[in-house]
């Protein structure tokens, strides 16, 4: 079991509850499946994606990356039993969708920025550690059912 | 991955407009460094105080942005540009070379929390291709 601090609970809320979805959620898929182009292969039904412009005015890209922020929810709203809420996820991630576990992490990086690029200097580092912790049991869990 | 001449000047056009700015974020990039992956302060047991924002936390980052900067003018040979720097990781610093890649990342944190304009995906690309090339750089002479 993880534990967490008051302090990372209350941060995760806050981000959370401050977050804008529709922006920070197509603006980390876009920078995913920019700056690591191997991911674009996952998305092959989303049409063109062959350039960063392509990518940034796709509107598939861009409805994908608010459901996939929405994802997120679930681990915020049961942080002491994260891994439990994503076995289902986990084996869609693995079994329907072949996903190297890896680019969770990928994504979660730009998720970090994305994030800065719309908080600024209150994306302090102590916020920043307790989002990527947040992350990183999330990018876990993600990966905990594959076989 | 190596960078192409386009991203090359984006790289350099990013890195003059961050010019004025360079120590902070390279301040910044360090503190961050420690705070979210703590195990990266076992490098720095000889600081009396190497906690996120401490003076020597904040003045060795500025020294590693130097570093960065002059790689920047070396971008189009970084293995050699880079040969001194990497034998003293290699032989006298011995940074296990993940660490290039995380404090890679909280760079770009920092970039784009400082530039969030100017920090757009394609030169996120572009400084992120640039930030690996340099670490394989200074990982040359490892073994």
């Amino acid at each position: 079991m993880v534990e967490w601090t008051e302090f990372e609970r209350d941060t995760i809320k806050d981000i959370f509850s401050k977050i804008d979805y529709d922006v920070v959620g197509p603006a980390a898929l876009t920078r995913c499946l920019v700056v690591y182009p191997w991911t674009r292969r996952y998305f092959g039904i989303f049409g063109a994606l062959y350039n960063a412009e392509a990518i940034m005015g796709n509107e598939m890209v861009a409805n994908h990356g608010k459901k996939v922020l929405h994802g997120l929810d679930r681990a915020v709203k049961n942080m002491d039993h994260i891994k439990e809420s994503y076995c289902e996820l986990s084996q869609l991630h693995s079994d329907q969708f072949h996903v190297d576990p890896d680019n969770f992490r990928l994504l979660a990086d730009c998720l970090a920025i994305a994030i800065a690029t719309q908080w600024g200097s209150a994306f302090t580092p102590d916020i920043q550690a307790a989002f990527q912790k947040f992350l990183s049991v999330v990018v876990f869990s993600l990966g905990s059912q594959y076989h | 991955m190596s960078l192409s001449a386009k991203q090359k000047t984006t790289v350099k056009e990013f890195f003059g407009k961050m010019s004025t700015r360079s120590d902070d974020i390279g301040a910044e990039a360090l503190s961050r460094l420690v705070a979210v992956y703590p195990q990266t302060k076992s490098y720095f047991s000889h600081w009396k105080d190497a906690s996120p924002g401490s003076a020597p936390v904040r003045k060795h980052g500025i020294t590693i942005m130097g570093g960065v900067y002059d790689a920047v003018t070396k971008i189009d040979d970084l293995k050699g540009g880079l040969l001194s720097l990497s034998e003293l990781h290699a032989f006298m610093l011995r940074v296990d070379p993940v660490n290039f890649k995380l404090l890679a990342h909280c760079m770009l944190v920092c970039m784009s929390m400082v530039f969030p304009e100017e920090f757009t995906p394609q030169v996120h690309v572009a400084v992120d291709k640039f930030l690996a090339q340099l670490a394989l750089a200074l990982a040359e002479k490892y073994r």
